[in-house]
C-alpha cells in the first residue's frame, strides 16, 4: 500500500496552536481521503511545519450499481424526481419488469488524482484559530505565510496548486521540496518519503516530532541542573510551549545575579516563565537556586557563551523591574491601598472592587464563628484580601495575586493567619489546587466565592452550556471542596441569602447611579434629546420617578429566588462531582431530591448511608417492598386521593398487618431521631427492621380487601411505611 | 535584493546610537525603501505616521523606512528607571505588499547591525499586534535575540477598520533597547550616542525629568480636554471637505491628548473606552477618506 506524505511549511506557527493543528490535519485528511481508507495516520508539528503521513489505497475502483426507479405507469413527476435525484437523463433508463432501472457507473480514481483534487479544499478550510492574508492579492489565508507544500505519494509528487479562478493562490503549488534549520542548514532539499524526510531533517538540525523535542528538552535541562546538584521545577505547560519554539533544542544554563536572590521565589519564577520561557531550578532543600535553564534553537559558533550572556543580561533587566516593584510596593501598607479599590470597577452592574471587599468583610465576619476562625482576623484578612491588586507587582504579573498579598502583609506586620488568608482565599483555583485548611483562610475563601456567585446570579450572568466567563462553576466547586475537605457544618442557604441581599443592594445602587444627583432630570434629558420628545413638565417627571422605581423593582428578582437558584446550582455541581467519583446517580437523585438539603456534609453522609444500605440483600428486599407499596399507593391514590390518615388498630385483623404496624410503631421514632441526630447508619438499620414484616405483609395480606374500612386501613399502613422510608431519602428515585 | 551593505568604518566596535540609525537607513534604503523623516506631530508609535497608517491602505505598492520619536506619557519615570522612557525612538519599516522573503530581509538587517544569527539565538515568538485607537490589527511576532525582544514584526490585516487590500509587512525596532543590547549597556542613559563621548543621558535626561513632571503633575487637564474636543471637531470638519491628511493630523493629536489625560489619571475605566472609541472613529474616517482619494 502506498504512503502519502504531506508537509505544510510556513513561517513560525504560534507554539500554542501547533498540536491542535496536527490533530486538525489528521481529522481533515481522514475525512477528505476517506475513499482511500487512510490508515496508520501519523502527524508531526513544530515551529515551521505541520505534516502528515498515512497509508492509503492505490485508488478507488470503478463501482457499478443499479437503482430501481418508479413503476413504468407512475406519474410523470415521480420519474422526473427520480431523474433529478440521480442527475440522469431518460435515455439512461432501461425497463425491467414493471420498473424503470438506472444503471450507475461511478468511475474509479487513482489515489494521486483524488488527493490532488481534495488537498486544495482541505487547505482552504483549515480551521486555524486566527489566520491571515499576506503578499499579493490572493485570498488564501494561513496562520502565517505558507511557503511550501510537499506532497508525495510513493515517492512521486502529487501535483496540485492553490489557484482558484482569478486568484493566484500566492503561486503555491505542491512539490517535493522542504527546508531544514533556518540558520544551521539553509536552503531547500527534496524528500521522497516520510522516513527520508525525518532523517534528512535530523541531519539538517530539525527534530520533527514534538514529543521527541519535549523529551530532549526535559532530559537536557534536568541533566544540566543535576550537574550543579539542582532540580528543575516541573512545568508541563512551559515544556510544551518551549518545544513549540525550537526546531533543534539546545538546552543551556544561565546564572542569576546574586543581587536578586532575595526576591520572593514566586516572583523569580513567574518573571522567568512569563517573560522569558525559562525553567526555574531548586536546590536540594527546595529553595530557589541562583540558576535558570533555557533552550536555544541554534548550535552557536562560540558554544553558546554569547547566548547565555545575553539571556543573563535580559534576565537582570527583568529582575531589576521586579525589584523596582518589590521595593516600591513595600513602601505602601496594604491597609493604605484599601481606598484605591474604590476606584477599580469590579463589574459595571455590581460597583467597585472596594464595595465588593466590604461585602466579603461582612460575609467573612459572619462565617468566622461557624468555621472556627477569629472574627476580627477574618474581617481583617477580607479587608486586605484584594489590596495587592493595586500593587505594581500584581499589575505586572496578575498570576501573583494573593501571593504578593501575603508577602506584603507579613512585611506590614499583619498576623500570619491574616497573611495566609490573603494568599489562600483564591484557593482552590482549579481541580489540582489545594483547599485552604486554616480557619481564617476558610472564612475568607468562602466569603469571596459566595459573593462572586451571588453577584453574578443577581445580575443574571449565570453560566450557560457554552460559557462561564466569570468562572462561577469553579467558584461553586471551590465552595463544595472547602466544605467537604474541612467537614464544615454550614447551612448554606442562610449564607447565600446574606450574600444575595448584599449583591442586590450593590446592583440597585448601580441601577440608580445615573439618576443620583438630579433624580430624573437626567433621564428626562436623555429621553428628550435622544427621542426628540418635548421637554416634560414637573408632574410628568414625578410620574417617571414612579415608573423608574417600578422598573428597578422588576429588574431585580426576589433575593430568596436567587438564593435558592444558587443553592440548586451548588447542589448540581455537587451531584456532578459525586457522579465523577463513582456515586450512583439514582442514590444522588434520591438524597438530593427530598427537598434541597443545604448542608453538604449531611448530604454526603446520607448518600453514603443509602448507598451502603442498597449494597446489602436486606436493602434490596426492602427496596422491592417499598416499590410494591408505592405502586399500590400510586394506583389507589389515583382513584381516591391520599391515604395519609391515622391507622385504626382495631381494624388490623391479620397477624402480618399487626406485626408490620407494631414494628413500624417501634422503629418510626428511632428513624426520625436518628435522622435528626444525623446518625444515618442507625436510621438505615431502623429501616432494615421493616424488611421482614413488610415481606410477611405482602405475602399474607390482601391490601384491596372487599371491605372498604380494611382496605383503607391497609393503604394507610403502607403510606406510613413509605413516609418512614422517605425520611431518609426519596426511594422512588432508586433504579430497579 | 542586495544585502552586502558595507559597514561604516570602525564597525568592529558596537555601533553608537546614531550609527545604528545610519546602518538601518543604509540597509533599508538598499532594499528599495524610501527613507522618510519623522512626522512632525506627537504620536505614541511609529505606526501612527501617515506613511504607515494611510499608505498601508489601497492597492499601490509602498516601501518606506523612518525614525519616529514616540511618546508614551504614562511610561515616564523622571529619568530614574534604566529602561522606561516617556519619549523614545522607533525605527519603522513598511513594505507593501509584504515580500516573500520578509523574514530573511529582517534577519539581514540584524546582521547589518552586527548581530550574527549563528552566534546569537534569533526567534520569532507569537505576538499579535493590535491598536484599538487606530482600528488596526495584524499577525506576527516579537523578534527575540538571546531572549531579548529586539523588534516587532507584523503583517497588517486591517487599518482604520478597513481590511488591507495588499497586506503590508511592518517592522518596528525599539532603538534604545536594541542599542542597549548591542552596546552591552544596562542603563539607557549610559548609551553611547555618537561614538565620541556623548551619552543618551546627556541628550535626554533633563527632558525625561521635565516631561515626566509635565505628564504626571503639571499638564492642564481642562485645557487638554478642551484641545481634545477641538481636535475631534476639526478632524470631522476637515473630513467633510475630504482633506484626509490634515484631518489625520487632528486624529493623531487627539490620540496624544488622550494619552496625556490618561497619564494625569483623570480618565476613568469607562471613560477610557469611550475616548478610545472616539479616536478610532476619527481614524476610521481619515482612512476611508484617504482611500477614497487614492481610488479617484
Amino acid at each position: 500500500m502506498p504512503e502519502l506524505f504531506l508537509e505544510l511549511f510556513s513561517e513560525e506557527i504560534p507554539a500554542r496552536m501547533q498540536a491542535r493543528a496536527a490533530e486538525d490535519l489528521s481529522r481533515l485528511a481522514g475525512e477528505a481521503l476517506a475513499p482511500l481508507a487512510p490508515s496508520d495516520i501519523r502527524t508531526f508539528s513544530g515551529p515551521r511545519r505541520i505534516a502528515l503521513a498515512a497509508t492509503v489505497a492505490r485508488g478507488v475502483a470503478e463501482t457499478r450499481s443499479s437503482e430501481r426507479g418508479p413503476r413504468r405507469n407512475a406519474p410523470e413527476q415521480a420519474l422526473a424526481g427520480f431523474l433529478r435525484k440521480h442527475a440522469a437523463t431518460p435515455e439512461q433508463l432501461r425497463e425491467e419488469g414493471e420498473f424503470f432501472v438506472l444503471d450507475r457507473v461511478v468511475p474509479g480514481i487513482a489515489a494521486s488524482d483524488l488527493i490532488a483534487r481534495e488537498a486544495p479544499g482541505l487547505l482552504r478550510r483549515f480551521p486555524w484559530p486566527k489566520s491571515m492574508r499576506w503578499g499579493g492579492t490572493s485570498a488564501f489565508a494561513w496562520v502565517r505565510p505558507l511557503r511550501r507544500i510537499l506532497c508525495i505519494l510513493d515517492g512521486e509528487t502529487v501535483p496540485f496548486d492553490l489557484r482558484d479562478g482569478g486568484d493566484d493562490g500566492h503561486g503555491l503549488a505542491s512539490g517535493n521540496l522542504t527546508e531544514g534549520h533556518r540558520f544551521l542548514a539553509p536552503g531547500a532539499f527534496s524528500a521522497g518519503s516520510c522516513a527520508e524526510w525525518r532523517e534528512a531533517l535530523r541531519d539538517k538540525f530539525v527534530i520533527v516530532d514534538a514529543a521527541e523535542r519535549r523529551r530532549l528538552i526535559w532530559d537536557g535541562v534536568t541533566r544540566l541542573a543535576a550537574g550543579r546538584g539542582l532540580t528543575v521545577v516541573e512545568d508541563a505547560g512551559l515544556l510544551d510551549e518551549v518545544a513549540g519554539l525550537v526546531e533543534w533544542p539546545v538546552p543551556l544554563l544561565g546564572a542569576i545575579d546574586a543581587a536578586y536572590m532575595d526576591l520572593p521565589a514566586e516572583v523569580l519564577q513567574v518573571s522567568m516563565r512569563v517573560n522569558q520561557r525559562y525553567f526555574a531550578l531548586r536546590d536540594s532543600d527546595g529553595n530557589a537556586a541562583p540558576f535558570f535553564a533555557f533552550v536555544a534553537n541554534v548550535i552557536a559558533t562560540d558554544g553558546g557563551r554569547t547566548i547565555v550572556a545575553g539571556n543573563e543580561r535580559v534576565l537582570r533587566a527583568r529582575f531589576a523591574d521586579a525589584r523596582h516593584f518589590w521595593d516600591l510596593d513595600r513602601t505602601v501598607r496594604l491597609e493604605d491601598r484599601v481606598a484605591a479599590l474604590d476606584k477599580v470597577t469590579f463589574h459595571a452592574k455590581l460597583g467597585s472592587q472596594g464595595e465588593r471587599v466590604q461585602r466579603i468583610v461582612r460575609l467573612a465576619g459572619a462565617l468566622a464563628p461557624v468555621v472556627g476562625a477569629d472574627t476580627e482576623k477574618a474581617k481583617r484578612a477580607a479587608l486586605l484580601s484584594k489590596t495587592d491588586l493595586a500593587s505594581g507587582m500584581v499589575a505586572e504579573f496578575p498570576e501573583l495575586q494573593g501571593i504578593m498579598g501575603r508577602y506584603y502583609a507579613l512585611n506590614d506586620g499583619e498576623d500570619p493567619d491574616v497573611a495566609y488568608a490573603i494568599r489562600d482565599h483564591y484557593a482552590p483555583r482549579g481541580t489540582g489546587d489545594g483547599v485552604p485548611a486554616r480557619p481564617v483562610s476558610i472564612a475568607v475563601a468562602l466569603a469571596d466565592k459566595l459573593d462572586l456567585l451571588a453577584g453574578f446570579f443577581c445580575i443574571d450572568e449565570k453560566p450557560t452550556g457554552s460559557g462561564d466567563p466569570y468562572a462561577l462553576r469553579r467558584a461553586a466547586l471551590g465552595i463544595i471542596r472547602i466544605v467537604r475537605d474541612n467537614r464544615l457544618r454550614l447551612p448554606l442557604l442562610n449564607r447565600l441569602n446574606e450574600a444575595v441581599e448584599a449583591s442586590l443592594e450593590a446592583y440597585r445602587k448601580t441601577l440608580l447611579e445615573p439618576f443620583k444627583d438630579s433624580w430624573l432630570a437626567d433621564v428626562v434629558t436623555e429621553l428628550t434629546t435622544n427621542l426628540s420628545h418635548p421637554p416634560r413638565r414637573p408632574w410628568e417627571q414625578e410620574a417617571d420617578s414612579f415608573w423608574l422605581q417600578h422598573v428597578v423593582r422588576n429588574r431585580i428578582q426576589s433575593s430568596r429566588d436567587i438564593a435558592s437558584d444558587l443553592l440548586a446550582f451548588l447542589a448540581e455541581r455537587l451531584r456532578i462531582q459525586l457522579r465523577a467519583e463513582g456515586a450512583r446517580h439514582d442514590v444522588l437523585a434520591a438524597v438530593l431530591g427530598t427537598g434541597l438539603d443545604d448542608d453538604f456534609v449531611r448530604v454526603l453522609a446520607r448518600t453514603d448511608a443509602v448507598a451502603a444500605l442498597l449494597g446489602t440483600d436486606t436493602g434490596n428486599s426492602l427496596l422491592t417492598a417499598y416499590r410494591r407499596a408505592a405502586n399500590i399507593l400510586r394506583i389507589e391514590e389515583k382513584k381516591d386521593g391520599p391515604h395519609d390518615g391515622p391507622i385504626d388498630p382495631a381494624l388490623l385483623s391479620l397477624r402480618d398487618e399487626r406485626n408490620l404496624a407494631r414494628v413500624l410503631d417501634q422503629v418510626e421514632p428511632d428513624i426520625a431521631a436518628a435522622i435528626r441526630d444525623e446518625k444515618y447508619t442507625e436510621a438505615m438499620s431502623g429501616l432494615a427492621a421493616l424488611r421482614a414484616p413488610l415481606d410477611g405483609f405482602f405475602e399474607y395480606v390482601t391490601v384491596n380487601d372487599p371491605l372498604p374500612e380494611l382496605r383503607r386501613n391497609r393503604l394507610r399502613l403502607l403510606a406510613r411505611v413509605r413516609a418512614a422510608m422517605n425520611l431518609a431519602a426519596d426511594f422512588s428515585r432508586i433504579d430497579g | 535584493m542586495d544585502t552586502n551593505i558595507p559597514l561604516p568604518p570602525g564597525s568592529a566596535a558596537p555601533p553608537s546610537f546614531q550609527d545604528l540609525i545610519l546602518r538601518l537607513h543604509a540597509y533599508w534604503s538598499a532594499q528599495g525603501c524610501l527613507i522618510l523623516q519623522p512626522y512632525d506631530v506627537e504620536m505614541g508609535a511609529g505606526t501612527f505616521h501617515p506613511a504607515t497608517t494611510l499608505r498601508a491602505l489601497g492597492s499601490r505598492p509602498w516601501a518606506a523606512a523612518y525614525v519616529q520619536p514616540s511618546r508614551r506619557p504614562s511610561d515616564g519615570r523622571y529619568g530614574e528607571n534604566p529602561n522606561r522612557l516617556q519619549h523614545y525612538y522607533q525605527y519603522q519599516v513598511i513594505v507593501k505588499p509584504s515580500p516573500a522573503d520578509a523574514q530573511a530581509l529582517l534577519l539581514d538587517s540584524y546582521r547589518a547591525l552586527g548581530l550574527d544569527p549563528l552566534l546569537h539565538d534569533f526567534r520569532f515568538v507569537e505576538d499579535d499586534w493590535e491598536s484599538p485607537t487606530l482600528g488596526a490589527w495584524g499577525l506576527g511576532w516579537e523578534v527575540w535575540c538571546d531572549g531579548m525582544e529586539v523588534g516587532q514584526f507584523t503583517y497588517f490585516q486591517q487599518v482604520g477598520g478597513i481590511a488591507t487590500d495588499l497586506p503590508s509587512f511592518e517592522m518596528t525596532y525599539g532603538l534604545e533597547r536594541l542599542a542597549m543590547y548591542v552596546q552591552d549597556v544596562e542603563n539607557v542613559y549610559d548609551l553611547d550616542f555618537n561614538g565620541h563621548g556623548v551619552t543618551y543621558g546627556d541628550v535626554f535626561l533633563r527632558a525625561e525629568r521635565e516631561y515626566s513632571a509635565h505628564n504626571f503633575e503639571r499638564a492642564d487637564t481642562a485645557m487638554l480636554a478642551r484641545h481634545f474636543e477641538d481636535a475631534e471637531r476639526e478632524c470631522g470638519a476637515l473630513l467633510a471637505h475630504r482633506l484626509a491628511l490634515p484631518a489625520y493630523d487632528q486624529c493623531i493629536k487627539a490620540s496624544h491628548l488622550f494619552n496625556l489625560l490618561d497619564a494625569r489619571g483623570v480618565i476613568s475605566v469607562t471613560e477610557r473606552a469611550a475616548y478610545i472609541g472616539r479616536v478610532r472613529a476619527l481614524a476610521k474616517g481619515c482612512c476611508e477618506t484617504w482611500l477614497a482619494g487614492e481610488q479617484d
